[in-house]
């Protein structure tokens, strides 16, 4: 699971009938800070309700997003998973 | 799940028999705003995108079972055909 900003949408109307109904959300890996991107910006099935400017939980694997969003031959790959209201970062001075 | 241009198209007619009647597209990987990321890949169509299509695509186990036969030896497939995407990186700045 990573930390994600959700920075846009994308629409299709063409699409698996796994995808019908469902809205998916551009959005960009964050370090813990919420705002410096990390890496490339990808697309996620919102199954929350995030919409932009959301810092949200996200993952990138199958299995989850089709426990998540389906059945198991479901081809669902990437997922929001929740809206992260805060990170508290500790750091252990050695 | 991420966006791809269609930017042509692969013909194979020697192949794996699970991949029998499966269309190949070549694919190249961007961002919302148009941007490319990465290098161009094959990926299989599970619709009927075509060459200038923008499109999404999956990878992974997943990827096979969008497909009619879920047991190809297949690591890419397009899932949507994107009518509009956008981003506004303001929003990372916001919140």
């Amino acid at each position: 699971m990573i930390l994600c900003r959700v920075v846009g949408n994308a629409v299709s109307t063409v699409k698996h009938p796994s995808y019908q109904g469902r809205s998916v959300m551009v959005v960009q890996p964050v370090a813990s800070d919420g705002r410096s991107p990390l890496g490339d910006e990808f697309l996620a099935i919102d199954s929350v309700q995030a919409g932009p400017g959301d810092l949200v939980l996200a993952a990138r694997e199958g299995n989850t997003a089709r426990q998540v969003l389906g059945n198991d031959d479901d081809p669902l790959h990437a997922v929001i998973l929740g809206i992260v209201d805060a990170v508290d970062v500790t750091t252990v001075q050695g | 799940m991420e966006l791809a241009r269609v930017i042509g198209r692969v013909t194979a007619t020697v192949k794996y028999e699970t991949m029998q009647g499966v269309r190949l597209l070549l694919i190249q990987p961007q961002d919302a705003a148009g941007a490319p990321q990465g290098e161009p890949m094959v990926a299989c169509d599970a619709l009927q995108s075509g060459p200038g299509d923008l499109v999404a695509w999956i990878t992974g186990r997943e990827a096979a079972l969008a497909l009619p036969n879920t047991f190809a030896p297949v690591d890419c497939t397009i899932i949507e055909i994107v009518d509009h995407a956008w981003r506004d990186r303001a929003y990372l700045e916001g919140a």
